[in-house]
C-alpha cells in the first residue's frame, strides 16, 4: 500500500508543506506541495539521502579580540554525520588574516562539500 | 569630528545598504558616517553564523557574517565613513548627534540628514512577569547567540527554551550541535511564530519536543537555575492549574519577541507607531522629523534580512534626494513644503502596515510596497488592497502567519484611485 | 593558633546591611579597630538590597519609641550624608492618600503623631491640591498628610557607599563570611564561620533578619523578641513611567504595613509595592505570580494608569519583623539595647521600617551606646568623610565628558547601552574598594544591566571585563557569586 510522507520544505523562507506518495518498495511516486522545482528534488533526496549544510565556528588565532571564526560547509553533508562533523571541527585552528570563502577543508569529511571561511578578518 | 551629510545610526544591514544606496545616489563617501556601537560592522548578523540569508537579494543562502560581509567590503572599498565603537547619545530634531567613542571622545556633530538603523532588542524575563527566583542561567536568545559564536562559551547544558521565534529555533539546534541537550521548546500561542523550515531543520531533525500553548511559570534555584515550572495555557493564554510540570534544568533561553530600540527617536520626538514599536514613516521611509529617515528592524521587526536591505536602499535613496534637494534650494531642512500626507491601515487580520502614511504629491508607482503583518494564523486567504473601501488590488495567499512579513504592491488602480483625504487599507477579505 | 599571634578588633560588627555599614561608617571616624563579617558575596544584600528606597519622614512610629526618634534623626542627616557620600538622593516628599472620611481620620493621627515625633511641615491637603501635585492619582483619593522632607535614595548605593568610606578609614569587611559560632574567650568575642575565626572586644549584631540566631548564637539567651520574615514583592518599572508619580504615594497604612506604594526612584525609575507576606525562609527572595498581581493591584488602587506593562524587573526583600513576647508586630519598636547578659554586646536588631531612613541616626546612635560600654573613642584625625571619586558618566555634561574621555579612553566605550554606563565606570567598579567580582556587583555599582535589554547586550562584555580585569577564565565569572556562574557549559 502507499503512503504519503509529509515534510516542510527547507530549501527557502516560504517552508512548502511537501507530500511525496511513496510505494511499498520505497518508489516515490509523486510529489504534491511544491511551489518550485527544488522542492520537489529537496524532497526526494531528504527520503533517501537526507544532507544539511552545517555552519558553525572554529578556532581564530592572530586576530586580537576575535577568537572564533564562522565557517560552513559549501553544500549539504549526510545529516547522520553532524555530529561527527562537529567533533572534526574542534580539532580545527585558523590563523588569520583569512577571507571570506578561503577553503579551510576541502571535501570535507569525504562528503563532497568543502569547508570555507564565513567572514573576512584582518590579523590583529 | 567635522559635520557630514548623512549621519547613518548604527552599522548593521540597514545601515550599510542605506550608507551604499546614498552613495549610489551622488552622496560622496566622506561625506557620509555610519556610526556603530559594536566593535565591527555587521550588526547582529555577525552572530547569526547560520545559513538563510540572502536568498532574495542575491539568489543564494549565505551565512549572517557572508551577507553582512558583501557590504561591509563595498562600504570600505568605496571609503564611505564609518566608526565603530561609537555610541549615539543623542539626536536633536535639527539632526544633531551627539556620541561617544574611545578614539574620537565626546562629539556634537550635524547632518542634512539622520538614518535610523539601530536595529531592535530582545523582550526580557522582566516583561514577561515570569515568577520566582533570580538565578544565573536565564538568558535572552540573542545573548546565548553571542555566548556561543563570538565569545565560544556554552551558556550551559541542560536548556529550556521559551518562545518559538526563529531566533529560539536556531539557538535550539546550535545548542544541540555544541553539546547541550535541549529538553524542549515552550510556545504560549497555538502556533510557532518562526519559520517552519526552521522548525524541521532545528527541532525536528534533533527530536526536540515543542510545546505549543505552553509558557514557563516559574523559575527554581537560587545561585544557578535548577529547574522551570512549565505549564499549558488554556484560550486566555493563562496557565490551567494541575497542568504544572517541573522541569530540571540549568538554562532557560528567552526567544519571546523582538523590540525595535527608538529610545533615541522618541527622544527627538519622532512619532512612534504604537504597534510596530518603530517610528511612523512614509513611503519614502520619512519620519515625523523631515530629514530623517527609519529602515531596517528599528523601524518594525523583520522576519528576513534580504527586506531589511530593500527599505534600507530605499531610506538610503531618499535621505540622498533630501540632501541634494535641501542643498539645490540652499533653505535647509524643508525640501518638500507640498507634501499631502494620507494615511494608511490594516484591517480584518491586518495588525499594521508600513509605511503608516503616503504622500499624495511624491512619487506614488507599482514599485511601492506595503508591508504588512496578520494577526494569527490564515489559510486560503486574500489579501485586498483597497482605497477609500474601492478594491484596487487582491493577491491570493495560501498560508499566512504572524511570523512572516508580508507585502502587497500599489497598482495603476490605486494610484489613479488616490485622492486628498483618501484612505489606503489592506485587509484580508 | 596562638591568641597572642591574633589580631584583635575593637570591634565586629555582624551584617553588612545598611544599618552595620553605618554604624562601620561612624565608628571610621575614631582610633578604634573595626571590622565587619557579612554571610554573603556583597554588602547590601539583605533587606538593604530589595525595599522600597523611601526615606520616610518620621510620622509612622509610635511616640517615644526609638524607632520614631532614630526615623525622625536619620531623615534630618540624610541630606548631608547623602552629600558626603555622593549618593544620589531627592527630598521629594510623600503623600498619604484617604479614600474616605474614615482614612482621612487616620491621616490626621498620623499627623498629630508625627508632629508628637517632631516630623517637620506636616501638612493634611485636599483633593484639588493633591491633584495639583500628583495629576495621576486616583480621582478617588480625597485627601493626603503631605510630608515635604521624605525623600528618596537608591538603598545599596547608599549602602555600599557608606562601606567604601568605612573601608577607606580603615575599616576591614569581610564578606562570605556566614558567622556560626560566637564564644567569649578570657572576655573577648571569638566569631567563627567554621574555618576562620575574628576576635573583637565588642560585638555589634546588624545581622538583619538573622538578628534573632546571632543574638542566641551570642550567648542572649532570654533575646526578646524573634523574627517574623517578611517578604515584599516590587516591579520596578521603564524610566519612561518615571513621571508618573512625582512624589512617594503611599495608601493608608493597615496593620500589615505601609502597604503597596508608588514611588519615583533616584534613577528615574518608579516602583510598586511591597507586599507583605510572611514566610518560613529567611532568605527565601523569590517573587510570585499572586505577588506580583497584588502589587499591580495596589499600584493601580494609587495610580489607576500606571502603566505595569513596561516592567523592567521584579524582585523580593525580606523584612526582619520584630515580635515581641506579647506577638504584637504594629507596636514593635526596634530592638536596639545593650545586652545585659553578654558583656561587651550591643543589638541593632529587628531593624525593619524605616531602618533605611534611619540608618545614620542608627549608626551615630550605635556609636554613643558602645561608649556608654566603655569603648574609648578618640577622633581620627586622618578621616576622610567621603569616598573615592565615581565619574557617572550619563550625569556629566559635554565638556565633562570630553574631558574624562581624554584622560581615559574606556570613558568613551559604552558597555551598557540603555543605562549609558561606559568601560571605565566598569573597570573602577571592579578595582574600587569592596570591588565587585560578578555581574550583579557591577550592576550595583554602576547600573550596568538596570535597563530594559535586561542586560541582554551588556552582559557578554561586562563578563569579559571582569575576566580580564580579575584575570580569571569568563567560565568562572559569575552572576551573584557562589555556583551562579554564567557559562555552565564551558569553553566550546
Amino acid at each position: 500500500m502507499n503512503t504519503t510522507v509529509k515534510k516542510t520544505c527547507i530549501v527557502c523562507p516560504m517552508g512548502c508543506h511537501l507530500e511525496a506518495e511513496v510505494s511499498d518498495n520505497g518508489e516515490i511516486l509523486s510529489v504534491s506541495g511544491n511551489t518550485c522545482k527544488r522542492g520537489d528534488a529537496y524532497i526526494r533526496t531528504e527520503l533517501t539521502d537526507p544532507r544539511r549544510t552545517l555552519t558553525s565556528t572554529v578556532r581564530l588565532c592572530g586576530a586580537g579580540a576575535e577568537r572564533y571564526l564562522p565557517v560552513k560547509t559549501t553544500g549539504g553533508i549526510s545529516k547522520a554525520r553532524l555530529m561527527e562533523a562537529m567533533k572534526a571541527l574542534g580539532e580545527i585552528t585558523v590563523t588569520a588574516p583569512v577571507t571570506r570563502g578561503d577553503v579551510i577543508v576541502k571535501n570535507f569529511l569525504g562528503e563532497g562539500a568543502d569547508l570555507v571561511a564565513g567572514k573576512t578578518v584582518d590579523a590583529g | 569630528m567635522e559635520d557630514k551629510k548623512i549621519i547613518i545610526i548604527g552599522g548593521g544591514p540597514a545601515g550599510l545598504a542605506a550608507a551604499i544606496e546614498a552613495n549610489n545616489q551622488g552622496i560622496a563617501p566622506k561625506d557620509i558616517l555610519i556610526l556603530e556601537r559594536d566593535r565591527e560592522l555587521g550588526g547582529i548578523l555577525n552572530q547569526c553564523i547560520h545559513a538563510g540569508f540572502g536568498l532574495h537579494m542575491f539568489g543564494e543562502e549565505l551565512t549572517g557574517p557572508e551577507y553582512a560581509g558583501r557590504f561591509i567590503d563595498i562600504v570600505r572599498e568605496r571609503g564611505i565613513g564609518y566608526l565603530c565603537d561609537a555610541m549615539v547619545l543623542s539626536l536633536s530634531p535639527d539632526h544633531e548627534v551627539a556620541f561617544v567613542s574611545p578614539t574620537e571622545g565626546f562629539c556634537r556633530i550635524r547632518a542634512n540628514a539622520v538614518v535610523l538603523a539601530m536595529g531592535c532588542r530582545e523582550r526580557t524575563r522582566g516583561a514577561l512577569n515570569i515568577a520566582g527566583t533570580r538565578p544565573a542561567g536565564i538568558y535572552s536568545a540573542g545573548t546565548a547567540q553571542r555566548y556561543v559564536n563570538i565569545d565560544g562559551y556554552l551558556p550551559g547544558k541542560r536548556v529550556v527554551i521559551l518562545g518559538s521565534g526563529d531566533i529560539g529555533l536556531i539557538m535550539a539546534r546550535r545548542l544541540t550541535l555544541e553539546g547541550a541537550k535541549v529538553l524542549r521548546v515552550c510556545e504560549l500561542m497555538p502556533y510557532s511564530g518562526g519559520l517552519p523550515r526552521n522548525i524541521a531543520q532545528c527541532l525536528d531533525d534533533f527530536d526536540i519536543p515543542l510545546y505549543l500553548s505552553h509558557t514557563v511559570t516559574a523559575i527554581h534555584g537560587k545561585e544557578r537555575l535548577e529547574a522551570v515550572t512549565v505549564a499549558k495555557v488554556g484560550d486566555d493564554r493563562r496557565p490551567i492549574p494541575g497542568t504544572e510540570e517541573y522541569i530540571p534544568c540549568d538554562t532557560l533561553l528567552l526567544s519571546v519577541g523582538l523590540l525595535p530600540e527608538n529610545e533615541l527617536s522618541r527622544e527627538a520626538g519622532i512619532v512612534l507607531d504604537r504597534i510596530t514599536g518603530g517610528a511612523q514613516v512614509d513611503e519614502t521611509m520619512q519620519t515625523s522629523i523631515p530629514g530623517v529617515f527609519a529602515c531596517g528592524n528599528v523601524l518594525h521587526v523583520h522576519d528576513l534580512v534580504d527586506f531589511v536591505t530593500k527599505e534600507a536602499y530605499r531610506a538610503g535613496a531618499s535621505a540622498a534626494a533630501y540632501v541634494s534637494c535641501a542643498c539645490a534650494s540652499n533653505e535647509g531642512h524643508e525640501p518638500d513644503t507640498a507634501a499631502r500626507y494620507l494615511p494608511t491601515e490594516g484591517k480584518n487580520g491586518v495588525r499594521y502596515v508600513m509605511p503608516q502614511k503616503l504622500n499624495a504629491n511624491g512619487d506614488l508607482n507599482a514599485d511601492t510596497a506595503l508591508f504588512f503583518r496578520v494577526d494569527n494564523i490564515y489559510r486560503d486567504r486574500s489579501v485586498i488592497l483597497s482605497v477609500d473601501g474601492k478594491p484596487c488590488a487582491k493577491v491570493k495567499k495560501r498560508f499566512l502567519e504572524p511570523g512572516q512579513m508580508e507585502h502587497i504592491n500599489l497598482n495603476e488602480d490605486a494610484i489613479a484611485a488616490i485622492r486628498e483625504g483618501s484612505t489606503v487599507t489592506v485587509a484580508l477579505d | 593558633m596562638e591568641t597572642t599571634e591574633k589580631m584583635k578588633y575593637d570591634v565586629c560588627i555582624i551584617g553588612a546591611g545598611i544599618t552595620g555599614a553605618m554604624t562601620a561608617r561612624k565608628l571610621a571616624k575614631y582610633n578604634v579597630s573595626v571590622i565587619v563579617l557579612e554571610a554573603a558575596d556583597d554588602v547590601a544584600m539583605g533587606a538593604t538590597k530589595a525595599n522600597s528606597a523611601i526615606v520616610h519622614a518620621g510620622f509612622d512610629a509610635e511616640c517615644g519609641t526609638i524607632k520614631a526618634r532614630l526615623n525622625v534623626r536619620g531623615c534630618a542627616m540624610m541630606p548631608e550624608e547623602a552629600k558626603e557620600l555622593d549618593v544620589p538622593y531627592k527630598m521629594c516628599g510623600s503623600l498619604v492618600c484617604a479614600y474616605s472620611d474614615a482614612e482621612i481620620k487616620h491621616l490626621e493621627t498620623l499627623y498629630a503623631r508625627g508632629v508628637e515625633n517632631g516630623v517637620p511641615d506636616l501638612k493634611i491637603i485636599g483633593q484639588k491640591e493633591l491633584r495639583e501635585m500628583e495629576p495621576h492619582i486616583s480621582e478617588e483619593a480625597v485627601a493626603a498628610l503631605w510630608a515635604p522632607t521624605a525623600g528618596i535614595v537608591c538603598p545599596y548605593e547608599l549602602c555600599i557607599a557608606a562601606c567604601e568610606n568605612a573601608s577607606i578609614n580603615g575599616v576591614v569587611f569581610k564578606t562570605n563570611f556566614r558567622v556560626c559560632d560566637i564564644r567569649k574567650e578570657d572576655g573577648i568575642f571569638a566569631v567563627s564561620n567554621g574555618t576562620e575565626t575574628v576576635y573583637a572586644s565588642y560585638l555589634v549584631n546588624a545581622a538583619g533578619v538573622h538578628s534573632d540566631e546571632i543574638a542566641i548564637l551570642a550567648g542572649e539567651a532570654n533575646f526578646p523578641m524573634h523574627i517574623i520574615p517578611r517578604r515584599g514583592e516590587y516591579m520596578l518599572l521603564d524610566r519612561s513611567e518615571g513621571n508618573t508619580a512625582s512624589h512617594v504615594l503611599f495608601s493608608c497604612p493597615s496593620a500589615n504595613g505601609k502597604g503597596i506604594l508608588v514611588s519615583p526612584t533616584v534613577d528615574g525609575n518608579l516602583i510598586l509595592g511591597p507586599t507583605a507576606k510572611a514566610i518560613d525562609d529567611r532568605d527565601d527572595t523569590a517573587t510570585t505570580s499572586s505577588g506580583l498581581e497584588e502589587v499591580q493591584r495596589g499600584a493601580k488602587h494609587l495610580v489607576p494608569g500606571v502603566n505595569t506593562r513596561a516592567v523592567i524587573t521584579q524582585f523580593s526583600g525580606v523584612r526582619p519583623t520584630p515580635v515581641g513576647a506579647d506577638g504584637d508586630i504594629t507596636k514593635s519598636d526596634f530592638c536596639i539595647f545593650i545586652s545585659k547578659a553578654v558583656s561587651g554586646l550591643l543589638h541593632l536588631a529587628g531593624i525593619e521600617s524605616p531602618g533605611l531612613a534611619s540608618s545614620p541616626a542608627t549608626g551615630e546612635y550605635a556609636v554613643a551606646l558602645l561608649a556608654e560600654m566603655g569603648l574609648v573613642l578618640t577622633e581620627k584625625e586622618t578621616y576622610q568623610k567621603g569616598r573615592p571619586e565615581k565619574i557617572r558618566f550619563r550625569e556629566l555634561d559635554d565638556a565633562e565628558r570630553a574631558a574624562v574621555i581624554a584622560k581615559n579612553p574606556l570613558y568613551g566605550k559604552i558597555i551598557c547601552r540603555c543605562e549609558t554606563v561606559t568601560e571605565g565606570e566598569i573597570v573602577d567598579a571592579i578595582h574600587r574598594p569592596l570591588g565587585a567580582r560578578d555581574l550583579d556587583m557591577v550592576k550595583r555599582r554602576t547600573r550596568a544591566g538596570m535597563g530594559r535589554c535586561g542586560a541582554g547586550f551588556c552582559s557578554p562584555r561586562t563578563v569579559e571585563i571582569l575576566a580580564r580585569e580579575l584575570g580569571v577564565p569568563m567560565t568562572e565569572i559569575t552572576k551573584c557569586g557562589g555556583n551562579s556562574v554564567i557559562l555552565n557549559g564551558g569553553e566550546k
